[in-house]
């Protein structure tokens, strides 16, 4: 039976606490009697029948008929699915899309169906490479519907192939895929590794358009997504998305949505002091970290990049639904919660941040400083239910290099982005306003995002916006061991320890500040009262 | 009382050449530069003056000459051997006037009559007299030995070469109305559209200042500055560039402004115009990779012997173009803009001539030192 997290209070005989440091770790000791360590509940066991599970989801779904009911000879069936940015690290295969579409798919051949258009719903993210579309669905399916043009990825710059569904009551128009919109029925296969995925999210944003996203993916948005991963009613992002979401129940194509979760089994063996508790290292895993650590320190940077990125991770699915979108994502986001969340009593003056070499938008990539900022404050900032883990005003302090390096294929505009943004403004609406037209319709972003491998012109400012709440939320934000002019360019205060950046913090929070370690991985989300 | 000679010596020469090659500045150690005492030079014809230089600037050319790197095309429009120096403000001896002196070289200062077609319209830096007439070669007052240099407590000038400096003027700020004048010359060819200045040094800050001047009334495109120094940076942005950046920067900046596509390492728009401060292979490469189709490359930089790629300039149309020097009137507008500038800050260090080996040496490393202009100061003797 797995243990629940829980929430360590750090006393003497406390060892120096996990951090990720992007490709490499570091061991810091926390200040006893004022800090706390939230450790992830241990990885829920994986259904057993992963197979025999989708398959009983496809044929009993949640308020909708099942699946054969829906499908018949002549129709147009779009299959879209989660892009490359899920899950992470990467899982072993075969991944979980490849199981679902292969049942789908059978499914559709009994029933006489023959156009199948299968998309990557990648919104404004980059195209997957060959080699990613064949780890998520599996050479099988690649093959079948690759060549003959039935298998491709969104793009949302093809207006010609856009069409529009209609408008919220708040103005915000909802543009689409036009195949998936003139289809008799689209399938959606998700996979939830956090609360904030999933739902009436998946179509309106990784189907939709520039137009569409820029409705809700601005500063003053993000800035009022008090809650990004617990409560949705506390989010402007997902109120905006679940307003387009009914005008695509009300107006758009008939919908199947099949979501799944999965473990926080995310790493292999000879990773596996990362997912323990730090007092129950053995003799083995405290030589296996040491022996990590020294050899990672030996290796130029881009061998470490690479040798994380090619870890495939064990994690496995916990649940599978499908049906209609409300009805599921509900399921799914109990399943999620169930996996992560851990009761927190209160807020603290000071949060810190092992920041890991991946984020959803560098998979097999560089985490370049944007990244640094959107994975801190926008996505691990934002794990809580509630309210933050950290006080208004209070700190946050990460430990990241903070190398000033771009993968200049997947991130071309980033490069820009860092260089002319935030030498002018680090303000997430100021930098909409003066910014984000030039580079949402810079052509040559636009012709590296549609024919290339790079995340649309105006990604950077979507990621730099995923922070914002944060941004505002923290009196200062510190990052141990990064690049110093990188680090300041960012807005943020540079430290070379982690004593050096408590004492830093002394400004804002005094000298006996009480402290919480989000303890990643796993994945956790902390439920503060 | 004494000056600076630059003699026709190979052996020290070569090793000049050597040395600055391996370290610049270090020529002036090595090489066929010495400090020797003053002689009275002849008066080329009656109406010629003698002047007492105050302060006397250190320029590119000045440095590549002594560190034996300047090109062999000079050899024949110098003569030997001179006195260094055409960044010049002086007293003219026996009156109270401090002048500024226009450094080139011009029929009429040559006592050539008629005066050719060039200087007959004012054009006095294109002269197709320059190695000739009643006084020895020289391209300017500075590399000529009839006319002694500005590193010295003597030289000679020609009337018309005199510029009056106004009673409000420093000598820090009228020291650098010559090289404002190169400036005010070459931000002439400034179109308002989008234009890259390469290299921060003292060229490429006073050429932005001048473009900066009349941008106001002109300005369609940002003005983009490449700089290496912080303090470089800095005062581009006070001199009002758009953009400042690396030269690693620089591509990313210039697709960026001009809505360029890519292809290769070559943008497909790019900058209008290109002003090469630097002059060296690399600039000028890198001045061909951003200059659009059809624009052109402005070399204000003085370069040597370079080696370029020039199949982009085929292909493209692009035209590489010299500036040199100036007419009279530019240093008319270099005075006023020296003075709304504020430009006697960019004298960063002045030095006596018995320095001299110190003072091309911080000339040599300005960028790096935080420095713009170095100066020789002879106004305590």
């Amino acid at each position: 039976m797995p243990r629940p997290g829980f929430v360590h209070e750090v006393d003497r005989s406390t060892p120096p606490v996990l951090f990720w440091r992007g490709e490499n770790f570091s061991l810091e000791k926390l200040p006893v009697g004022r800090s706390r360590v939230i450790y992830p509940p241990e990885p829920l066991p994986a259904i057993k029948d992963i197979d025999g599970a989708i398959r009983h989801a496809l044929l009993n779904p949640h308020d909708q008929d099942p699946l054969p009911a829906l499908l018949f000879p002549g129709m147009k069936l779009t299959i879209a699915f989660d892009d490359v940015s899920l899950p992470l690290p990467k899982m072993r295969r075969p991944d979980i899309r490849q199981r679902v579409i292969e049942a789908v798919l059978d499914l559709v051949a009994a029933a006489g169906v023959d156009d199948v258009h299968i998309i990557a719903a990648l919104g404004l993210h980059r195209r997957m490479h060959e080699y990613e579309l064949r780890h998520a669905l599996g050479d099988r399916v690649y093959d079948a519907f690759h060549p003959r043009g039935m298998l491709y990825q969104h793009d949302a710059e093809d207006h010609d192939n856009l069409t529009i569904i209609g408008t919220t009551d708040h103005g915000e128009v909802l543009e689409i895929n036009k195949r998936a919109a003139d289809s008799d029925l689209v399938i959606y296969v998700n996979i939830n590794s956090v609360s904030m995925d999933g739902g009436w999210k998946s179509i309106t944003t990784g189907l939709a358009s520039y137009r569409c996203l820029s409705h809700h993916h601005t500063g003053e948005t993000l800035q009022n997504t008090k809650s990004l991963m617990g409560h949705r009613e506390h989010s402007a992002l997902h109120k905006s998305i679940w307003r387009l979401g009914k005008v695509l129940r009300d107006h758009g194509p008939k919908l199947f949505q099949i979501e799944s979760t999965l473990n926080t089994d995310m790493f292999p063996e000879q990773f596996s002091f990362i997912n323990k508790r730090e007092w129950e290292w053995t003799a083995k895993d405290r030589a296996t970290y040491l022996g990590v650590t020294k050899g990672l320190n030996m290796l130029p940077v881009k061998a470490r990049r690479k040798m994380f990125h090619d870890i495939q991770s064990p994690h496995q699915m916990t649940s599978v639904q499908a049906g209609e979108t409300s009805a599921v994502h509900e399921i799914t986001l109990a399943k999620v919660f169930e996996q992560q969340l851990v009761p927190v009593e209160g807020q603290t003056d000071i949060l810190t941040l092992g920041i890991p070499f991946v984020s959803p938008y560098n998979p097999d990539s560089v985490m370049n400083p944007v990244l640094v900022m959107c994975m801190g404050l926008g996505y691990l900032f934002n794990m809580y239910r509630n309210k933050p883990l950290v006080r208004e005003g209070g700190v946050i302090i990460m430990t990241h290099p903070t190398y000033r390096d771009f993968n200049p294929v997947h991130h071309p505009s980033y490069i820009d982005f860092f260089e002319q943004v935030l030498t002018d403004t680090t303000d997430p609406v100021v930098m909409g306003q003066k910014w984000e037209k030039q580079y949402a319709e810079d052509e040559w972003y636009r012709h590296l995002y549609r024919t290339g491998n790079a995340y649309h012109g105006v990604h950077p400012f979507y990621a730099w916006y995923w922070g914002a709440h944060g941004q505002q939320h923290a009196g200062k934000v510190i990052i141990v061991g990064g690049d110093a002019p990188t680090v300041r360019r960012l807005g943020f205060t540079p430290a070379s320890t982690m004593d050096d950046a408590f004492e830093i913090a002394s400004d804002v929070v005094g000298r006996t500040p009480t402290i919480s370690h989000l303890h990643v991985p796993s994945l956790l989300v902390a439920d503060v009262q | 009382m004494s000056r600076l000679v630059f003699s026709r010596k190979p052996a020290r020469f070569a090793a000049a050449r050597l040395a600055g090659t391996l370290m610049p500045g270090r020529g002036a150690s090595v090489g066929p530069l010495s400090l020797e005492p003053d002689e009275t030079l002849p008066l080329p014809s009656p109406e010629w003056l003698r002047l007492r230089p105050r302060l006397a600037g250190i320029c590119g050319s000045d440095l590549a000459t002594v560190d034996g790197t300047a090109s062999a095309y000079f050899d024949p429009l110098v003569s030997y051997p001179f006195t260094p120096g055409h960044e010049v403000v002086a007293d003219v001896v026996g009156t109270d006037r401090r002048v500024v002196v226009v450094p080139v070289l011009s029929c009429i200062t040559r006592g050539i009559s008629p005066v050719c077609h060039a200087c007959e319209h004012g054009h006095i830096h294109l002269c197709e007299r320059v190695a000739f007439g009643h006084i020895e070669p020289g391209l300017q007052t500075g590399f000529c030995e009839s006319t002694g240099g500005g590193w010295s407590h003597e030289m000679l000038a020609h009337p018309s070469q005199l510029v009056d400096v106004p009673a409000d003027l420093s000598d820090e700020a009228a020291v650098m109305v010559e090289p404002m004048a190169c400036a005010v010359h070459a931000a002439q060819r400034y179109t308002g559209k989008e234009t890259v200045i390469i290299g921060a040094g003292t060229l490429g800050l006073l050429t932005l200042a001048a473009i900066t001047a009349t941008r106001d009334r002109e300005r369609t495109g940002p003005v983009v500055v490449t700089a290496r120094y912080p303090d470089q940076k800095r005062l581009a942005k006070e001199l009002g560039a758009d953009v400042v950046c690396s030269t690693d920067e620089l591509p990313r900046w210039v697709r960026s402004a001009t809505g360029s596509l890519v292809f290769g390492d070559q943008l497909t728009c790019g900058a209008p115009h290109v002003i090469d401060c630097v002059g060296s292979s690399e600039s000028l490469q890198q001045s061909l990779q951003v200059v659009a189709p059809g624009g052109e490359v402005q070399v204000v930089g003085m370069p040597g012997n370079v080696h370029l790629e020039l199949t982009s300039l085929w292909h493209r149309e692009t035209a590489i173009r010299g500036c040199y020097a100036y007419r009279r009137p530019d240093f008319d507008t270099a005075l006023e803009l020296v003075r709304r500038f504020d430009l006697g800050r960019l004298v960063s260090a002045t030095y006596s001539l018995k320095d001299y080996t110190d003072a091309i040496g911080h000339a040599a490393h300005a960028g790096r030192r935080g420095a713009v202009k170095i100066a020789f100061d002879m106004r305590s003797n």
